[in-house]
């Protein structure tokens, strides 16, 4: 950087995006951001002060926000309880995690594979087959239940591990987040290792797949989310409680302290919440900046 | 690929070593994607045709399922197509603006404090809506013990605790708080990429062609400089708020919910489907869900998309 190039800051006119340091005229975002980034966080803070809450300031009248004398005692309660039908609600959440990982693992692979063929190979049918994914990312799941309950129910799915990982792979979002991060990867890489001999596996995994560590790790949260919040699967296509996932057992606790124990559920719903959204936190502060600069290849043309 | 019998000339082998190995990339998400999305929308489209109780084959019956929908559906008309109407049209665009222009002040703040507040905002759209009912159910709690019941009971705002969640009228509202509150996803992050990518030259560049405020800045340079990131982030918001449809139902405890005043197209779909078992016509409702998404994807297309 020349000195007698004008300094951005100085120039005729200031565009403050993405400024290295503090200026005044960033003070009136803070004054909008602040309180409405505060406002947000109302509902996360009173999940965490909810979950350590003991039982006599989980029912205090008038109802405190934060909590005082914070207590394991609504964690210990949770794990120590079964199940309706008598499934320890440890085994819900071993469930969650092993369904989770597997998920995420075939995930990454059948998408970053599909994503290198569609953005690196050449086929007649590869324009169409990357619009139909792109209509498809307006793809609502939740409307065809009925014909996907149809179909789980005819390939024989219903009650198995697979239901839970299977319907999941087929993420349009993901499968264009990878395509178009690897679109960014000059073909003449490609072209180079493939005069020098390298087939397609070769190319694949040495050097398509540690340049896209950001869109590898962009999808593993996307479908971590999907997967670890998920309850419906359990709903709707196992009937073997322990088959069912951890967001499963957590909505019955909800669902009946809709009704006559409405507070005495209510700690130990607090606190399967918070394990629930935990881990979706953890996982994405680690991962954010990765995610980030695959967003910035996201665009839909 | 071990083939013994074909000839090297054989224009099936010639298609396999040219094509093949693509095709084999793309096998494992195209069978799950012709499996889970492909089929199911195919089938629901046949199925809207017939009528069907999962016991009895399904009966073809022609259109009668959508006339049905189009003109004795009291509830449909009445209160499912309003319902979602406005529950779409606010939280959609409402969480899509709000979303931009997020964003956009977001941009405008250096790195640590930008990735603190992006985090915040973007966290309530980590978890779904169900992990998080144990917050609103507490919250708007009917009885005098709910946070909000309390707070307004302490403050002399209300005389007596108000049922939020089982009164047609606050129903409505809360899920839209509720929704727009989780509303700065995927699409909200790619947004705010967006914004950051904008060359600074090209701010200067207005400057000299004579825009003077910071409206004309977002309307004539950088909407136009992130359409693409603007078009994606209208699907992902597209998506999302029809995919929040259960909301209702999560809220109220019930399906149908109270009087039907948080009935969205996705609760007609499963109260058909599910409850009643006259799966043609749930089919027949999914078919016209996926159509308004289609043509709210239309209009951000219009909107958005590169060829003008």
């Amino acid at each position: 950087m020349s000195i007698f190039k004008p300094k951005r800051h100085s120039g005729i006119h200031y565009s403050g995006i993405n400024p290295k340091g503090y200026h005044p005229s960033q003070l009136k975002f803070y004054v909008i951001l602040l309180p409405l980034a505060l406002f947000m966080l109302l509902p996360m803070a009173f999940i965490f002060s909810h979950a350590f809450k003991p039982p006599d300031e989980l029912f205090a009248y008038p109802p405190r926000f934060f909590v005082i004398n914070p207590t394991f005692k609504n964690f210990i309660d949770l794990f120590s309880k079964m199940s309706g039908s008598g499934v320890p609600v440890s085994r819900y959440l071993f469930n969650s995690i092993i369904i989770t990982g597997v998920t995420i693992a075939a995930s990454i692979v059948v998408s970053s594979t599909a994503a290198y063929a569609l953005s690196k190979k050449r086929f007649k049918l590869k324009k169409a087959l990357f619009a139909i994914n792109t209509v498809a990312l307006m793809f609502v799941p939740i409307a065809v239940t009925i014909p996907r309950f149809l179909i789980i129910q005819k390939l024989g799915l219903m009650d198995t591990f697979w239901v839970h990982v299977l319907p999941a792979l087929a993420m349009p979002v993901g499968l264009f987040l990878i395509k178009q991060f690897i679109d960014g990867i000059p073909d003449e890489v490609i072209e180079a290792a493939r005069i020098d001999g390298a087939n397609d596996l070769f190319i694949y995994f040495q050097i398509i797949l540690p340049m896209i560590k950001p869109a590898i790790a962009t999808i593993a949260i996307l479908t971590f989310q999907a997967t670890w919040n998920n309850a419906d699967t359990s709903s709707l296509f196992i009937n073997d409680e322990s088959l069912k996932t951890f967001a499963f057992y957590l909505t019955t606790l909800t669902s009946t302290s809709a009704g006559a124990n409405a507070v005495a559920g209510q700690g130990i719903a607090a606190a399967a919440s918070l394990i629930t959204f935990l881990p979706n936190l953890i996982i994405f502060i680690f991962l954010q900046s990765q995610v980030m600069s695959t967003m910035s290849h996201s665009g839909l043309k | 690929m071990v083939n013994n019998n074909i000839q090297p000339e054989s224009k099936f082998k010639l298609w396999l070593t040219k094509e093949g190995s693509a095709y084999g990339f793309l096998s494992g998400y195209a069978l799950m994607f012709i499996v889970f999305i492909v089929v199911p929308v195919l089938v629901a489209g046949l199925l809207s045709f017939t009528l069907f109780d999962t016991i009895q084959l399904p009966k073809f019956i022609g259109l009668k399922n959508y006339v049905t929908l189009l003109t004795q559906d009291d509830i449909f008309m009445k209160y499912v197509l309003p319902n979602t109407i406005e529950f779409a049209v606010i939280v959609g665009p409402g969480g899509y603006i709000l979303s931009f222009m997020l964003a956009w002040m977001l941009a405008q703040l250096p790195k640590l404090p930008r990735t603190i507040m992006a985090l915040i905002l973007y966290s309530p759209s980590m978890t779904s809506g169900v992990a998080m009912s144990v917050v609103w159910l507490t919250i708007f709690s009917g009885d005098q013990n709910g946070y909000l019941n309390s707070l307004m009971l302490n403050y002399n705002l209300i005389q007596e605790p108000i049922q939020w969640l089982q009164s047609p009228q606050y129903l409505m509202p809360i899920m839209i708080i509720v929704t727009l509150w989780s509303s700065m996803g995927v699409g909200f992050l790619a947004m705010l990429a967006g914004i950051l990518e904008i060359n600074p030259e090209m701010y200067e560049a207005g400057s000299l062609d004579g825009i003077s405020n910071r409206f004309q800045e977002i309307i004539y340079i950088t909407i136009p400089s992130m359409r693409p990131q603007m078009l994606f982030g209208a699907v992902m918001a597209i998506v999302a708020t029809f995919q929040a449809g259960a909301i209702g139902v999560t809220l109220s405890g019930a399906n149908p919910t109270p009087q039907y005043a948080g009935q969205l197209i996705v609760n007609h779909i499963e109260d058909y489907g599910f409850l009643r078992y006259e799966m043609g016509y749930a089919a027949a409702v999914s078919v016209v869900l996926l159509l308004m998404v289609l043509l709210f994807a239309r209009v951000a297309n219009n909107l958005f998309g590169s060829n003008e």
